[in-house]
């Protein structure tokens, strides 16, 4: 199964959901479930390129240490986290539905801590 | 999606969508409609004049550090001609703030600004460490609140400056409009959105970023790579104010400009005058000299209360009589210093010096 390899940035206080690490190297495959479930098994039989929507569950699910809540709202990330792909607002990308493609390095920076 | 280009410039691939307007534009206009407008509240306000001593109200945090670089680059940009300050005011909260200070030394010499540092424990002779070791997580925003406004006025009259600048931005404002409502504050409603505040005798408080949003402050930080520090207040946060953040950002979630709007709203309210007259008129405390409401100031009173174990005496009636029934004040109570308005002060005591 082939995979993309990708950078991952926290800042602005997200860092501490996930172990006071502010950088994370994470890979992907390249074709998901299209459910976002991020358990492997059984196996799916509806799949989608990997997205940054995947990307989200995969962080919550495998990397994220404490306080899913403050991470993730519904099914995307919590309102006042702004995301960056390759150093771009998310917004001009097509937020979650961006197909990640290797080594992209994608921004999480929380905006909600005391200024 | 092919990248947008620059609907300011046309020329460089852009990398924000701006949510006030919802224009996409490239990193080098960014910086500079964010500036320009920041510039803008600041003629249009007339805040300040040639010659003026400004204090920067600076916690590390992303506002206050975006703050202080922006009024750097402004003063040098437009020739403000105006003296910048660092003002911090050390809480004592160990694991937080001791680590944010860190941070505004370091902006000290980025910046090269002088910083001035005043602490709770040298003003009060209280820590907020020592203060929820006395009465606990609850209620302790109601000192910290009190408590870091006077000293905020007390720092900045050490400093001499005619005027302090906070980090406040249009989302802390529009939660505030938002908390008025909900809370009935007719009073505080028709105030809270103002740039500027100033009472008969304090130093002038304004709030530059009254309408930078803070999704374009924190990629402000972001893209000048500037040296924050972003950590939780580690003793529980103002949860009245969690929940209006939290649908204020529910709201920006689902239309941008709903901050801008929150605080256009507020701005359109009119304050019937009968309304306005509920407000005490402006006294001295009679203990230190801070300008108050009642014969004593709130800083005094909770100091009273922690200082003759009733800290809770602003807060609920049963202590505030357990409080009365203990008697006057004893002569050796600790109080705060004489507080000394700086702008009729000035010339007094520098006549007094001589």
């Amino acid at each position: 199964m082939s995979t993309i390899d990708l950078t991952i940035e926290f800042g602005g206080g997200l860092e501490l959901l996930f172990g006071n690490v502010r950088s994370h190297a994470v890979s992907l495959p390249t074709r998901v479930p299209a459910s976002n479930s991020t358990t492997l098994s059984p196996p799916v039989s509806t799949t989608k390129p990997a997205d940054v929507d995947y990307l989200i569950h995969h962080l919550r699910d495998h990397v994220l240490k404490e306080r899913p809540e403050l991470f993730m709202e519904g099914d995307t990330v919590r309102p006042g986290i702004l995301v960056l792909i390759n150093d771009t607002d998310w917004e001009l990308e097509g937020e979650g539905s961006y197909q990640l493609c290797d080594c992209d390095e994608i921004v999480f920076i929380s905006t909600l801590h005391g200024g | 999606m092919a990248p947008a280009s620059c609907a300011l410039c046309q020329n460089a691939k852009a990398i924000l969508k701006r949510p006030k307007t919802g224009q996409q534009i490239c990193k080098e206009c960014f910086f500079f409609v964010f500036e320009t407008e920041i510039h803008h509240t600041i003629t249009q306000a007339a805040l300040f004049k040639p010659g003026d001593r400004v204090a920067i109200g600076a916690s590390g945090g992303k506002d206050s550090t975006v703050l202080a670089y922006v009024m750097k680059t402004l003063n040098e940009r437009y020739n403000y001609g105006l003296d910048l300050y660092l003002l911090s005011i050390d809480e004592g909260i160990t694991g937080y703030r001791d680590d944010s200070l860190q941070t505004v030394k370091r902006n000290q010499l980025q910046y090269n600004m002088p910083l001035k540092i005043l602490s709770y424990e040298e003003l009060y002779g209280w820590t907020m460490d020592a203060i929820v070791s006395e009465i606990g997580k609850k209620n302790n925003c109601t000192f910290c609140g009190v408590f870091r406004r006077q000293a905020l006025d007390r720092g900045a009259s050490s400093l001499n400056v005619d005027h302090v600048v906070t980090g406040h931005n249009a989302d802390d404002i529009a939660e505030t409009v938002l908390m008025n409502i909900m809370r009935g504050d007719i009073a505080r409603l028709g105030r809270c959105t103002m740039i500027c505040t100033q009472g008969e005798d304090t130093i002038k408080r304004s709030k530059p970023f009254k309408y930078a949003y803070e999704k374009e402050i924190v990629m402000y930080a972001y893209f000048k790579k500037l040296d924050y520090f972003s950590t939780e207040c580690i003793y529980s946060p103002d949860a009245y104010r969690g929940h209006a953040r939290t649908f204020l950002k529910d709201l920006e979630a689902a239309r941008p400009s709903a901050i801008i709007d929150i605080i256009h709203s507020g701005e359109a309210f009119e304050v019937r005058d009968d309304v306005k007259a509920t407000q005490k008129p402006q006294q001295t405390c009679k203990r230190c000299g801070y300008m108050s409401s009642n014969e004593l100031c709130k800083a005094c009173t909770l100091l009273e209360g922690l200082e003759r174990g009733v800290a809770n005496s602003v807060i609920t009636d049963k202590a505030r009589k357990k409080l009365d029934a203990m008697g006057p004040a004893p002569d050796n109570l600790r109080t705060i210093p004489i507080f000394r308005s700086p702008l009729p002060a000035v010339s007094i005591e520098s006549s007094q010096d001589q």
